[in-house]
């Protein structure tokens, strides 16, 4: 067991496997900040089985658009220190200002820390922040509602998501491919009413692959944690239009019935 | 919110051209231990204006950093701990962040600078 882990787990108080992520009982709250439930878990889900690949990956800079309660950038934090992953920077943002004190306390509560700026998406970090985030993960505003809804104060901007839950998706995906470094990873939870399939062919024309890394279905809701990379051999953006000849099967992991849902 | 966080925000306002360096206004400033890691300052180091890392930790009341510096310098251990200590352990708790071109506050509260705007600012 490395050093790391030792005061991973000391700052914990905690043993056994719970300490791979954040713990319920640590994690703020307050009525105004959505609490984690079973998207957030299973993104987190998605990050603890991709533990091994995030841990030889060496993460410089992970970041978190939309931390709410902090549970998820709590876990990631965690789960790479726990495996003497040390020196990573995280950074979260938040539309709702309590939600970024929520996240706070939940990280320190976990003694692990992350940088929280309260902005709509990655407002006023858009330009400086440009190809540095290695690891971005986001559990968007996905349940569709109606327009009005969308972006408003308080609670209901972690859920509204507008028409098909993608009126906030959407305007992530463009900040996300600007921050991502060129050999980043960007986890995203999906909703099925989302079209996922229509958001990886969207990522795909700008050069990115994809893959599910956790399918869930509730009885409310049919749930994916999408990961997508920069493909090796990305084409530049503006031939992407001609990139649908690719022969290369491995270059879209995505078969077309993997979000159908049936019942 | 540390230097290395002020060091990536800009004004966000719309219309402004020159939103960087935002100003300090400091009212408390923390100073917390982080663990020293010479890779993650050698990654982030071409990434950081230094300009603009040199005017705030003064700012903070740190005048430790040299006017200039260069990656040459990084084999250097004592400008090393300097560069550590500015970037990641100088912590902004309460004051504000100043658009250079508006004047605009935005203000900083629990170490947690608020980025959003008005609605005639989007």
């Amino acid at each position: 067991m490395t050093k790391e882990h030792d005061e991973a787990n000391n700052a914990l108080v905690c043993s056994g496997n719970s300490s791979r992520c954040a713990q319920i009982r640590l994690v703020a709250s307050d009525p105004e900040v959505y609490e984690p439930c079973d998207d957030s878990f299973a993104l987190v889900d998605a990050l603890l089985a991709e533990r091994a690949n995030l841990v030889e990956f060496k993460p410089n800079l992970c970041m978190e658009i939309g931390c709410g309660s902090g549970y998820v950038i709590t876990s990631l934090a965690i789960m790479l220190a726990s495996q003497g992953r040390t020196g990573v920077h995280y950074m979260a943002t938040d539309l709702n200002e309590v939600a970024a004190q929520v996240t706070c306390k939940t990280l320190e509560a976990h003694g692990v820390h992350a940088e929280i700026v309260c902005t709509d998406i990655a407002s006023g970090l858009d330009r400086r922040l440009v190809g540095m985030v290695d690891v971005m993960v986001v559990n968007p505003p996905y349940v569709p509602t109606p327009e009005e809804e969308v972006g408003c104060h308080g609670i209901a901007a972690s859920w509204a998501g507008g028409e098909h839950g993608r009126r906030v998706i959407d305007r992530i995906l463009l900040v996300v491919q600007h921050l991502l470094s060129i050999r980043g990873w960007f986890y995203l939870v999906t909703l099925t009413a989302n079209n996922p399939l229509e958001i990886c062919l969207m990522m795909r024309e700008k050069g990115y692959e994809s893959r599910i890394i956790v399918q869930r279905s509730t009885e409310e809701e049919s749930l994916h944690v999408l990961k997508f990379w920069r493909s090796k051999d990305s084409p530049p953006q503006r031939e992407s239009n001609t990139a649908n000849a690719s022969s290369d099967s491995s270059y879209f992991t995505l078969p077309r019935w993997a979000f159908w849902r049936g019942r | 919110m540390r230097l290395l966080t002020h060091n990536m925000l800009s004004s966000n306002i719309k219309g402004v051209t020159n939103g960087f360096p935002l100003q300090l206004e400091v009212e408390k400033m923390v100073v917390k231990e982080v663990a020293f890691n010479g890779d993650f300052l050698k990654n982030i180091f071409p990434k950081i204006e230094w300009k603009a890392l040199l005017d705030a930790a003064v700012a903070m009341g740190c005048g430790d950093l040299p006017e200039n510096a260069e990656a040459t310098m990084l084999d250097n251990e004592e400008f090393l701990r300097k560069f550590h200590h500015a970037l990641l352990q100088l912590h902004l708790e309460e004051g504000a962040l100043i658009c250079p071109e508006t004047g605009r506050r935005f203000p900083v509260s629990k170490g947690i600078p608020n980025m959003l705007l008005h609605e005639d600012e989007v």
